[in-house]
């Protein structure tokens, strides 16, 4: 599959007949990544919505040989299966981690960072719903400014959540890793692209994919992947890559589309003033004024 | 076989040697130290054919391991006190897989406040994660446990994880003369890992699943009734390592002069060698005195207790533990023994080593005069007011 489109995808499933909400981006994303990465796939899965809805004995969702890992541990697990299955005699397999935006950002960062110092031959892939969501919508450290969540409550005091995502794409370029990428489930094309890409890299890769979750998001099921499109239409995510040390942005919208509309049609930020907008508005236009200092175009 | 003189580190580092672990993933923890030092160096140099993994804490160790483990693979880690407990979500998820890890766990005071040096309380507090847990006396036992922990783990009526105890410096930083049997030998004796409880690209699997009231017990069930087999497997895994290497160990426990003893001290790790010779000497006298060294805290040996210690006329614990606002957990663990057999003997628990704190032999010699005399319940070794250490003061109780 030299130049794979979501048309081209394998028609096998490997992650079917799981208990996830209607319209929920994580599920999309990791079915759309097996895909790519076919039989030989090995997936770890720490506890979250995918481990959750996929592995309820006797109902095991898989059909590629998967494994629920301890909350902070899909790196670690990543790198014993790697390096069991390599002193087993295997070389044709794939070490994939599909870990939600808390099991990556905050309690699994101290593992994935060694991993990717150790280079370990993994392929990480961050499923970003912006909350802890299996738990019940709480923040985690890749919420964004503003989202109500239900630990961070939006009443006439306090707006929801006060700080920023973390920006786990650079934190896993910043240790000199050999491929990172962001995605969206919203350019899927893009996303399947950087999954096969990563799978031809020898080391550790590193893929941060936004997947829209109706359920904690506020939005219809059939919404996704089209709020997923608009997250980086209004400029509020982006499409890049990292790779022999340079940044490159892959898609440079021509004019960003209203991040007003963007947040106004999900329930968690429906209760953010115009002083909220414009503190969102003008961190994205820093953000971008860096990107388009330190990321080629290509 | 050659002799050499090491540290119980170093003899547990030449038993791992020998069972040639695919994979070790290990994160540094005083005493634990020089066990990973010299599986670095072997694997430098290129003795020992393992992918060392240098993570970045005890709870990726473990985790690490489980994926090798989940991968067919061997896989082995060492901790210590606060690693261990650093890693106790993996423990759990260790034996709950059923995945046959080995660990070497150097027995350390648990903070706070801070102690570096040897007390059971770290291995001791983790003793319902679902482990086999065994306590080595000396170093030569550390190496044939090295060995001896992956047949038991492995074996198919089993698939449970082993943590090999050693006192830490006690044991751990002593030098003593110590026999290490031949590559050929601990390959006769130690098959290379087979199991179907792995990754396996033929026919997938769903590993590490979620369970729900509906069946989770019957995993739970079998767990409990693997750690079981392991009784019958020991015994028979020493009775082929005495056939190959000469050494017969005695089991899940390892009695002294209990036969006819009227007053027996249990106890576990490095700590019985002394209170065989107090025994001796008491002996001697024409008391009639013996020890108990439990060798497996899990499976725990009940009826062998009982066995040890039915004809006694009292009995005491001394352990490197205590679980306050109880007793010590070994003490515990007894006492369950004996009201399970119907045996109803004054027994008195004796706290002594913790955070490393020398037990002598005049100690020990004083713990026999109380048993054989009545003491409190809970005795703490170096202080003696009753009112402070539990027990009712009238220096008879017995719980
Ligand atoms: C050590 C540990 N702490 C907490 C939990 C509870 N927990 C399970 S899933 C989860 C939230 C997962 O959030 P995220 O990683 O963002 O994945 P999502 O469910 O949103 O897909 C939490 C907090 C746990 N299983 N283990
Ligand atoms: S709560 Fe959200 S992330 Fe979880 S299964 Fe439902 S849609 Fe997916
Ligand atoms: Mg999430």
């Amino acid at each position: 599959m030299a130049n794979p489109t979501a048309e081209k995808l394998s028609r096998d499933e490997y992650f079917y007949g799981h208990k996830a909400c209607a319209g929920c981006g994580g599920s999309l994303a990791v079915r759309a990544a097996l895909k790519v990465l076919g039989q030989n796939a090995v997936s770890v899965l720490p506890a979250g919505c995918m481990s959750a809805v996929g592995f309820n004995f006797p109902q095991l969702c898989f059909s590629n040989n998967s494994i629920i890992s301890t909350f902070a541990g899909t790196a670690s697990m990543l790198t014993g299966i790697e390096a069991g299955l390599r002193a087993k005699g295997y070389s044709d397999f794939t070490a994939v981690g599909f870990a939600g935006d808390g099991g990556t950002a905050d309690i699994g960062i101290q593992a994935l960072s060694g991993a990717i110092a150790r280079n370990d031959n993994i392929i990480y892939i961050c499923d970003d719903n912006e909350a802890y969501m299996n738990t019940g919508i709480q923040k985690s450290g890749l919420t964004p400014f503003g989202a109500r969540t239900t630990t961070t409550p939006a009443g006439s005091n306090i707006h929801g959540n006060l700080r920023p995502k973390k920006n786990m794409f650079e934190i896993a370029a910043a240790h000199g890793i050999p491929y990172a990428a962001t995605a969206s489930v919203g350019y899927i094309t893009d996303f399947i692209k950087k999954v096969e890409k990563a799978s031809k890299i020898q080391g550790t890769k590193y893929i941060h994919v936004i997947a829209p979750c109706p359920t904690g998001w506020g939005i219809q099921p059939d919404e996704t992947v089209e709020i997923a499109k608009e997250v980086v239409d209004c400029g509020l995510w982006y499409l890049a890559e990292y790779e022999n040390g340079e940044f490159t942005l892959n898609h440079k919208p021509k004019d960003f589309s209203s991040v007003e509309a963007y947040l106004k049609k999900q329930g968690r930020f429906k209760h953010l003033d115009l002083d909220d907008i414009k503190t969102i508005i003008a961190s994205r236009d820093k953000k971008w004024a860096y990107i388009e200092k330190n990321f080629a175009y290509r | 076989m050659s002799r050499k003189f090491l540290s119980g580190n170093e003899a547990f580092a030449e038993g791992i040697r020998l069972a040639k672990p695919d994979v070790i993933s290990a994160y540094p923890i005083t005493p634990q130290t020089i066990v990973v030092e010299r599986l670095s160096e072997m694997v430098e140099d290129g003795s020992l054919k393992s992918d060392f993994i240098h993570v970045e804490s005890e709870h990726s160790a473990l985790s690490c391991a489980i994926g090798a483990s989940a991968a067919g693979a061997r896989a082995f880690t060492a901790t210590s006190s606060q690693g261990l407990l650093y890693m106790a979500e993996c423990l759990y998820y260790a034996s709950g897989g059923r995945f046959p890890i080995v660990m070497m766990n150097a027995d350390r005071s648990t903070a706070l406040p801070w102690n570096i040096y040897g007390d059971q309380r770290d291995s001791l507090s983790q003793l319902d994660s679902g482990w086999i847990q065994v306590y080595a006396e000396n170093a030569q036992e550390a190496l044939d446990l090295a060995l001896m922990s992956w047949r038991i783990a492995e074996d198919k009526r089993v698939s449970t994880p082993v943590m090999v105890n050693l006192d830490g410096f006690v044991l751990t930083h002593t030098y003593e003369t110590v026999e290490i049997p031949e590559q050929a030998q601990a390959d006769k004796f130690l098959p290379p890992y087979v199991t179907d409880n792995r990754i396996d690209f033929a026919n997938p699997k769903n590993l590490a699943f979620s369970a729900g009231p509906d069946t989770n017990y019957i995993f739970k069930y079998k767990a409990h009734t693997g750690m079981l087999a392991a009784k019958e497997v020991v015994a028979e895994t020493e009775t082929a390592f005495a056939e190959i290497f000469g050494r017969q160990y005695s089991g899940l426990l390892d009695s002294y002069r209990t036969e006819d003893a009227e007053i027996i001290l249990v106890t576990l790790g490095s700590i019985a060698g002394l209170c065989r010779e107090v025994t001796d000497r008491l002996r001697a006298h024409g008391i009639k005195a013996g020890v108990v060294r439990i060798r497996y805290m899990r499976p725990f040996p009940n009826e062998e207790i009982a066995a040890a210690l039915k004809n006694a006329k009292a009995f005491g614990v001394l352990e490197k533990d205590i679980s306050f606002g109880n007793e010590g957990t070994v003490f515990t663990n007894v006492n369950s023994a004996l009201q399970k057999a119907g045996i109803h003997i004054p027994g008195y628990n004796f706290i002594g080593g913790l955070g490393g704190r020398n037990i002598s032999a005049g100690e020990i010699g004083e713990i026999f005069a109380a048993i054989q005399s009545g003491a409190n319940s809970v005795n703490f070794l170096g202080i003696d007011d009753a009112e402070k250490t539990g027990g009712d003061g009238n220096g008879k109780s017995n719980s």
